[in-house]
């Protein structure tokens, strides 16, 4: 994670909806309607990851062996986006680069957001001495710069897919786990809760049936923003060396591999994963935002 | 106050001891030993043993621990046996440079983020507000090396006004200059993008507040309730952020240092990993997270003077 989280709250990136119209209809088509950038952004999701993961089926390419006779070659028409240092097809190259950056940022996303929540609604639900533990573990692991430790796990270990998810998870859960917090610490002491409380319902329940029901919205804003940073550290950490071995590649090594190349004026092997990074990390944070200000409706609503 | 600058200074000394222990337990959990490491895979048994015993690993490793924290203390960060120097040398050459490099980053950032913001949040939802509002938003979607990248091909392949490397860093003052500008820029650019995208959104809250209708209803002009209003209540925030986003610049700094081949610690870091050099890597560890954690002390020291419901508090 390299930009940071203030642990506050997802940021709308976008200009917030401050005048809230009554609007009648609730379908979910109209939502879509009002919120074109989203869709745009979750329609570039879904294109990036039918390129990466349907590509390679419609555009067959060698992607394991290497072939020095062909290497660094310009685009043509045998290969569309040229080939690199190794003699390998770009344009496939990105589609297998693609998947485990997609991999990896749904991952993340997945799994930073489950395990924060998790500490974020144990502290906040039971409060005191607990709440105050646990939180300050989030603010002292919030203090440490990340990325050191990433090259010190690179020169102990050789990563794998999983270090690699494991490594930018532990990175990366310590705001939801405060976003969850406060959400939990306000909600448990509304009315509905305590009556509910009052009729006997047990700790379970009042999770399961009150908490963590108002909480998912903000959860969804949180792991759909935590997957562009998770593909956006993924990019560092690669840069920095902790890449997964080849043939295996990312969007960011194949962007350090351009860069290394740059002076020879190879542009192939350095936009092509340049771009495809911001356009992935633009859409998920475009869709991070129409996903905000949706939840933030439906809290208005009520 | 009081209250408040101990619980910070504890929770301080317990980030540096929760680092400290993971640093110490990656130093023994190398494989094949930290000797190991040092000697080389051909090393003799005896030679790996009598080492061993003169750097008192056969002591129970709590006792390792605290002998380990006692000799941090007096400033003995271990010996490089790469650069075969003191690793105590090698940070205080190399820290002030990266401090150098963040500090000036960490200004420009405020500098020209705070007061971007503030104009976006008060033209919200005009052209100009959104022009900057995506532009912003490009940047924020760049890894900082790309945009290190960019800068690079811009001002040095295709118009050569500045140089790609800053290897030359310390000869003289112009060189310098010259030479940290595109390493700056590349570190500064994609933090703006975070204090402008907050500072808008915290004008648009405070807009909404009372103290700003009533300054409003009292006649002040709008631009004035926003600069001496607006501005300053949002200003104890962003001294917090800059402590918050510490962590982040130096881990950016470690990337930029890379690219440019900025003789800073972060170069030394990256260095030292491919050369496995295990007791300047876990020096420069320590250096940098203490730096991070004195740097977002003195950011909440900052924020108690400003903010006086802290100072009361």
């Amino acid at each position: 994670m390299l930009r940071p989280g203030t642990g506050i709250g997802p940021e709308p990136l976008l200009a917030p909806v401050e005048d809230v119209q009554p609007r009648r209809s609730r379908g979910a088509l109209s939502a879509a309607r009002q919120h074109k950038l989203a869709v745009a952004g979750l329609a570039a999701v879904v294109a990036l990851t039918l390129f990466s993961f349907v590509g390679p089926l419609l555009y067959h390419t060698n992607e394991t062996a290497t072939n020095l006779l062909l290497a660094n070659r310009a685009p043509s028409a045998a290969h569309p986006l040229g080939t690199s240092p190794e003699g390998r097809d770009e344009l496939g190259q990105l589609m297998v680069g693609g998947q485990s950056t997609l991999e990896v940022g749904f991952a993340v996303a997945i799994l930073s957001t489950a395990f924060g929540m998790i500490w974020g609604a144990v502290a906040g639900y039971v409060g005191g001495i607990v709440d105050a533990a646990l939180m300050r573990v989030v603010d002292a692991l919030l203090a440490i710069p990340f990325l050191f430790f990433v090259v010190l796990l690179a020169s102990i270990t050789t990563p794998t897919l999983l270090i690699i998810v494991l490594a930018i998870t532990a990175a990366s859960w310590q705001s939801a786990a405060r976003l969850v917090r406060g959400e939990v610490l306000s909600l448990r002491t509304r009315d509905y809760v305590e009556v509910s409380r009052q009729f006997g319902a047990g700790h379970v329940q009042v999770i399961f049936r009150h908490l963590l029901p108002n909480v998912i919205g903000t959860v969804v804003v949180t792991a759909t923003l935590s997957m562009a940073d998770a593909i956006l550290t993924y990019a560092a950490v690669a840069f920095l060396g902790l890449s997964v071995p080849p043939p295996a590649t990312s969007w960011g090594d194949l962007l350090t591999t351009g860069i290394d190349n740059l002076f020879d004026g190879y542009w192939w092997q350095l936009w092509p994963p340049a771009i495809a990074i911001v356009l992935i990390v633009l859409a998920v944070n475009v869709l991070g935002d129409g996903l905000h200000d949706m939840v933030e409706h439906r809290l208005d609503r009520r | 106050m009081l209250s408040y600058l101990i619980r910070r200074l504890l929770q301080a000394v317990l980030v540096m001891l929760i680092v400290s222990v993971v640093v110490f337990v990656i130093l023994h959990a190398l494989p094949g030993g930290l000797v190991r490491a040092q000697l080389g895979p051909r090393a003799s048994t005896y030679s790996v043993h009598q080492l061993e015993r003169t750097e008192g690993l056969l002591k129970p490793l709590p006792v390792q621990f605290g002998i380990w924290l006692l000799h941090l203390v007096e400033g003995n960060f271990g010996f490089s046996y790469k650069l075969n120097q003191p690793v105590a040398g090698l940070l205080a050459h190399y820290l002030p440079r990266t401090l150098l490099l963040v500090g000036i980053s960490s200004a420009l950032t405020v500098a020209i983020g705070v007061p971007m913001g503030l104009w976006q949040g008060y033209r919200r939802n005009r052209p100009d507000d959104h022009a900057l509002s995506a532009s912003m938003l490009i940047l924020y979607a760049m890894p900082d090396f790309l945009l290190g990248v960019i800068l690079i091909i811009l001002l040095n392949l295709d118009l050569p006004v500045l140089p790609s490397t800053a290897t030359a860093f310390g000869t003289s003052l112009p060189t310098d200059v010259s030479v940290l500008v595109l390493p700056i820029a590349a570190l500064t650019l994609g933090n703006v993008s975070y204090y402008s995208r907050y500072m808008r959104a915290s004008v648009i809250d405070n807009m909404l507040e009372d103290y700003v209708r009533t300054a409003l209803a009292k006649g002040n002009s709008p631009r004035r309730v926003l600069v001496r209003h607006v501005l300053r209540n949002s200003l104890s925030s962003t001294i917090t952020n800059l402590g918050l986003t510490l962590p982040y610049v130096f881990s950016g700094a470690l990337i930029i240092e890379e690219l440019f081949n900025f003789p800073g610690i972060g170069l030394l870091f990256w260095n030292a990993s491919q050369d496995r050099d295990y007791p300047v890597l876990l020096g420069v560890v320590l250096v940098v997270t203490a730096s991070v954690v004195v740097g977002s002390l003195l950011a909440d020291l900052g924020y108690a003077i400003m903010d006086p419901r802290v100072r009361v508090g």
